[in-house]
């Protein structure tokens, strides 16, 4: 895709902010080798690289949460060292994260101005004032939003939006937004570029962290590169093509898609049929049969999720019906589905799939503990072959089953969650996101496990909004929009531009 | 947006979990002296020391301190409130708080004498006071998983709800016409053994608690609810069934726990066990629980009583006002939690002292 | 490498946005004024059957019962704004109450202000106890404010031994002090109100108030936001026990006797108080003024049942039952107006 080369940094002879070199390790993990970068005033500058590639450790070292070990940071040619949030959000760096930190209980202007609020006579807060000026920082912004409003039940777009306004109250040079359009609708995203345009035209620097090079190349000027911890490269965007990108980012040319076997599917294990939850998804229908592979793709936010919740019982459907094997499956009860031989490695492996205080050993087998015990107790040894063998078989990474599995890679994280709902042999297995946040190596072993799980009759339905593992996995390939299905191709027929097409509702005619 | 609105007492009163993880996880390493020294170190092992230390000091000063007769007849660890620990235990394990125990011995209480009073037949006023029980904790529950309501707050509101209950059952009245056979339950010996019914049925539901939340699979899913809620339900744990469960067993333990004050005391008063949910919560706490839920043993706990029995024996032996044993619960409680937090804090000071050393865990103020 | 877009939903119009605002502030404004009308219905109900009720004695004799409380109120408003608990305020207030009444024993002729500073002095001390625990240790306030109910009873039990503060030892003018009214109503009753109203205006207009509900709101926020969440912690425990010490004096003024009884259990109370005005149990919101109201309700409750003739008995478990309704109802109207501000502010799905 073409870029958009406005504003790049003529006539500047000193970047705001530059990172030189800069190291990072946490024990024996490098997370960042050769980190550089370098941040002019009135850009908006990309930051890209895969995951593991060292971009968030970089935004923590500008956000002041890490200092580096190598390497130096200068602000306006001055080197500093950052030894907190509050001294980088002194030294005018403001960061926006993924997740907001906002205060639900008090209005959008009392969170722009907490602990700075505007006072009039004998330090008293002037909340007329503070409403005011966080107006006029909204119409610099060029967005409409109710300062007087509490901020809980603020859309994601909206909390960010109250995030920059903060960061332009403390007048921020530099602005590092790390992945803000994941959860964002199309015309959020568009109004997020209308402000970075804003804050550029008011002189600011806008780092750019994202996956989605459409919008890299939309938005930013320039764009700096990193592999495994190292800057690859720095350049203008007008000048590079998404795939030189790619080959950057990965080092290698893109891999063909896989030609794996394909075998043929037995008997239909799920079938959804019009499933509906008011203002979630409306009208799924959808069957997986034996050895077949179902990807569900879809824009974040589409509803898949949801679908895969109310399918495992977790969240309740209003209208619509779920059979397991030829039985209607019991709505709003995960103990019902597991029964039924449903298995369900969720999206948030910290939260929903791992309980992270407790050990290897109990994690695995903490939806097997039925099978592990004899007249109600649980046998120890039992569950310690258990987990013990599952580690093996998928090539676990630990040091003792005893360990807390937060000790683990995400890779080896996520095999455990596996291992967990392998071990129940399930029959349906639900995976969401199986390889977000994992290295390419254990990325690679979970896609073969799966192809393997197939050829061994289980039925796999699974959540991706990454499209090479959807093409390259998928039996059959299912497209979700706005909560309704609205596609389906088999793996032979089915593209990268065919599912971005369902998935953001362009039409048939221009997609294939 | 932000904490999800729990009914549990923990991070939401004071404290706040939460560490940075790596980036990529550092593999695990072979077991050290230091693994082995941190188990070493367990809240459990202390106990068990100081537990040993207290019955030498005890059994060197005076011939009687064993008599285990005594242990259960201390004010602050009568086997009333050391039997409700147990289910306390499990119920703080799986992220929860139960502050209505008390009024539900109460309750209980009120409803004996009064039943009594009325001529009822024993084994029929037993049957009503197991239904008591059982109510009390299901409404609980039921409030806590239905409603969603923090169970802090609504077992404040069942303590005075309870407890109103008894006085509107009892009155001002007392009643105090109970057998010899019945009140002499602390003292009476189990047959052919040494062991007073009290005692025993401590030792009973001790194991039957310890082998429950240690050994079953309910157990292991009390630990998983208080660790991580989400991913409990996750893996098909009926938490909401097995919170309520919980509540509904310390409702009928504390209605046993009447029974037995009652018979104690001779006496069923309303204001019997006024303030002793406290004591219960303090020797759950004083065992090794965490307050934040997912940590903690049935062993801890059994420890924690009677270390508690046996430091209240022997400050008998040295004279101390035993009212004031409060210091010493007070004083443990404070170890309790700030032991296993001791590096942390130590480093922080250190921080503090040497301000401008760069620690990648500054934090400020 | 991924390439990932988002789903569109359609984003609310300007509209939606202002009457957002209005939803709250009304949900708000009911919330807070909600208790009050439960007040109002109660003594109008009451009033209604029995007119002595509202009588100037009736009046005098439930402010009089409530200052206690409403000044304690205060105190725990602030450390519960802050997602914290003090469960040592009746032990502090018992310790206060009789160190310092057994002040006029020992020192004849000694000037009543000394012992309020006396007073204040013992719960400051406690409080700064507490609050170094909490803030610096990040050790959790329910087990630390428990143990230090543990602690300072034991101490007070300590030096009252089996001794009693009576009444014929407190001059009278320190008796007075809770007695003294104009029409009715106790000029202590007064100067409770206006040490709350200021404490609620200080929590809603000045900064570090403000900062107090932050820290309750999302601790971890407050903390990146460079809000100094341990200085705050520890003053707000620092006043807790401070009100709490003066409570104790004022407490013995009115009722004259002290063991080493005095307290037990307030805790408890003050919290259910604090509650029911709508003082949110994890923080973030609420007011003093509610808190104090709370308060006032839970005492009217008691003499409204005795001047309605209904046994006393009752009172426990009506407050009991008031407490569980306000918690639900709260529960209720949180959730409601979480969905509707979320219809409000964005389209369809997540």
């Amino acid at each position: 895709m073409p870029g958009n080369p406005e504003g790049a940094p003529a006539g500047q002879a000193r970047p705001v902010l530059s990172l030189r070199h800069a190291a990072k390790s946490f024990g024996a993990v490098h997370a960042v080798v050769d980190g550089s970068a370098d941040l002019y005033a009135g850009e908006a500058h990309a930051l890209i690289g895969e995951n593991g590639a060292g971009k968030s450790t970089v935004v923590k070292m500008l956000a002041g949460v890490y200092q580096p070990d190598e390497g130096e940071l200068l602000i306006g040619g001055t080197p500093v060292t950052l030894h907190s949030p509050a001294a980088a959000r002194d030294a005018g760096i403001a960061v926006i994260y993924q997740e907001p930190t906002l205060f639900p209980d008090l209005t959008v202007a009392e969170n722009i101005f907490m602990g700075r609020q505007p006072l009039r006579a004998g330090r008293r807060i002037d909340a007329k004032l503070m409403r005011g000026q966080a107006g006029a920082l909204f119409g610099r912004l060029g967005v409409r939003l109710d300062p007087g409003r509490i901020c809980r039940g603020l859309s994601i777009a909206d909390q960010q939006i109250v995030e920059i306004a903060k960061a332009l109250s403390v007048d921020a040079r530099v602005i590092v937004m790390d992945e803000p359009t994941a959860a964002l609708s199309a015309t959020e995203v568009a109004r997020l570029f209308e402000v970075v345009r804003a804050l550029r035209v008011g002189g600011a620097a806008v780092l750019f962290i994202s996956h989605r090079l459409e919008e890299v190349f939309e938005i930013c000027q320039r764009v700096t590169v990193m592999r495994d911890g190292r800057h690859v490269l720095t350049s203008e965007l007008a000048s590079l093509t998404a795939d030189d990108l790619v080959r950057a980012m990965v080092g290698r040319q893109v891999a063909q898609r896989a030609g794996a076997t394909r075998h043929e599917p037995g008997e239909e294990v799920l079938r959804v049929e019009r499933l509906t939850r008011e203002g979630v998804f409306t009208d799924i229908s959808l069957r997986v049969r034996a050895g077949e592979i179902v990807a569900l793709a879809g824009l974040v936010g589409s509803g898949r999720s949801e679908v895969a919740r109310a399918i495992f019982g977790i969240d309740r459907y209003d209208a619509g019906a779920v059979t397991l094997a030829g039985r209607p499956l019991r709505k709003a009860s995960p103990a019902a589905a597991m029964a039924a031989g449903v298995g369900y490695v969720p999206e948030d492996r910290r939260q929903q799939g791992l309980v992270m205080e407790m050990s290897v050993q109990q994690n695995m087998a903490l939806a097997s503990l039925g099978r592990l015990r004899k007249a109600g107790l649980i046998r120890a040894a039992a569950e310690r072959a258990f987990a013990a063998d599952w580690a093996q078989r998928l090539r676990l990474k630990y040091g003792r089953l005893t360990d807390p599995v937060s000790r683990l890679s995400g890779g080896n994280q996520q095999k455990v969650v596996l291992g967990k709902w392998l071990g129940r042999q399930p029959s349906l297995l639900i995976v969401d996101e199986p390889t977000r946040g994992i290295d390419i190596a254990t990325k690679a072993e979970v896609h073969e496990l799966l192809a393997h799980l197939a050829a061994d009759g289980v039925a796999i339905l699974m959540i991706s909004s990454e499209l090479p593992e959807v093409l390259q996995n998928g039996d059959r390939i299912m497209v979700m929009r706005e909560g309704r299905l609205t596609a389906e191709y088999r793996h032979d027929d089915a593209s990268e531009e065919k599912i971005m097409a369902a998935a953001t509702g362009q039409t048939e005619a221009q997609a294939s | 947006m932000s904490a999800p609105d729990r009914g549990r007492p923990g991070p939401a009163l004071g404290g706040v979990a939460g560490s940075e993880p790596a980036e990529r996880g550092v593999v695990g390493s072979e077991p050290t002296v230091r693994t082995v020294m941190r188990g070493a170190m367990r809240w459990e092992t202390g106990l068990a020391v100081g537990v040993l230390a207290i019955l030498i000091f005890g059994a060197s000063t005076s011939a009687q301190f064993l008599t285990s007769g005594n242990i259960f007849n201390m004010e602050v660890t009568s086997g009333e409130i050391a039997i409700m620990a147990l289910p306390m235990t499990l119920i703080i394990i799986s992220g929860e708080i139960d502050l209505s125990v008390a009024s539900t011995l109460g309750m209980s209480s009120a409803l004996l004498g009064f039943l009594w009073a009325k001529h009822w037949p024993m084994l029929a006023i037993f049957a009503v006071l197991v239904l008591l029980g059982l109510a009390a904790g299901l409404f609980n529950g039921l409030l806590v998983t239905r409603l969603g309501l923090p169970s802090l707050a609504v077992t404040i509101g069942t303590l005075a709800l309870y407890r109103g209950i008894a006085l509107i059952i009892l009155g001002s009245n007392t009643i105090s016409s109970f057998p010899a056979a019945y009140t002499s339950i602390g003292v009476t010996a189990v047959p052919h053994t040494n062991i007073p019914w009290s005692v025993a049925i401590f030792v009973v539901l001790a194991v039957i608690f310890g082998v429950v939340l240690h050994a079953t699979a309910t157990g292991r899913s009390i630990y998983a609810m208080g660790a991580g809620t989400e991913a409990a339900l996750f893996a098909g744990i009926r938490v909401k069934r097995v919170k309520t469960m919980l509540f509904m067993t310390s409702g009928l333990v504390c209605a046993l726990a009447g029974v037995l004050w009652t018979f104690r005391l001779a006496t069923a008063v309303q204001n019997n066990g006024v303030g002793a949910e406290l004591n219960v919560v303090a020797i759950v706490l004083l065992g090794g629980v965490s307050i934040f839920g997912g940590k903690g043993s049935i062993g801890g706990v059994v420890l924690a009583v009677i270390a508690l029995a046996g430091l209240q024996g022997a400050l008998l032996l040295t004279n101390f006002n035993q009212e004031a044993i409060g210091i010493v619960i007070g004083g443990l409680l404070l170890v309790s939690v700030f032991v296993p937090n001791a590096a942390p804090v130590v480093a922080r000071a250190r921080a503090l002292l040497r301000a401008g050393s760069p620690t990648s865990e500054v934090s400020h103020d | 490498m991924s390439i990932t877009v988002t789903a569109r939903p359609e984003p609310p119009g300007p509209q939606a946005r202002v009457s957002s605002r209005r939803l709250t502030e009304r949900v708000f404004r009911i919330r807070e004024s909600g208790i009050i009308v439960v007040l109002a219905m109660f003594v109008g109900v009451t009033a209604a059957i029995q007119p002595r009720f509202v009588g100037s004695q009736e009046i005098g004799f439930i402010l009089a019962n409530t200052t206690v409380f409403a000044l304690l109120a205060l105190g725990e408003t602030m450390v519960v704004i802050s997602r914290n608990v003090d469960l040592s305020i009746g032990s502090v207030l018992g310790l206060s109450a009789y160190l310092s009444a057994s002040m006029f024993g020992a020192h004849h002729g000694i000037p009543i202000p000394v012992v309020f500073l006396a007073g204040l002095g013992i719960g400051l001390a406690c409080g700064v106890a507490n609050g170094l625990m909490v803030s610096l240790g990040k050790v959790p306030s329910l087990v630390v404010t428990l143990a230090t109910l543990y602690i300072i009873r034991g101490i007070d039990i300590l030096i009252v031994g089996g001794n009693e503060v009576v009444a014929q030892t407190l001059p009278n003018a320190f008796i007075q002090i809770p007695k003294a009214n104009v029409l009715g109503v106790p000029y202590l009753a007064i100067a409770v109100a206006v040490v709350v109203g200021a404490g609620a205006y200080y929590l809603r207009s000045f900064r570090s108030g403000r900062e107090l509900y932050a820290i309750g709101s999302n601790p971890e926020a407050a903390r990146l936001a460079g809000i100094p969440v341990g200085r705050r912690v520890f003053t707000a425990f620092a006043v807790s026990g401070a009100i709490a010490g003066v409570a104790g004096v004022l407490w013995a003024a009115q009722y004259q006797t002290i063991d080493s009884t005095a307290g037990t259990g307030y805790e408890l109370q003050v919290i259910a108080a604090v509650v029911v005005g709508g003082v949110a149990i994890f923080g973030g919101s609420g007011s003093a003024v509610g808190a104090a109201i709370g308060a006032l309700l839970l005492n009217t409750i008691n003499s409204a049942l005795y001047v309605l003739g209904i046994s006393p008995f009752w009172d426990q478990a009506i407050a009991g039952f008031l407490l569980l309704v306000a918690i639900a109802l709260d529960r209720l109207i949180s959730v409601r107006l979480a969905a509707a501000l979320r219809r409000r502010s964005s389209g369809v799905g997540t």
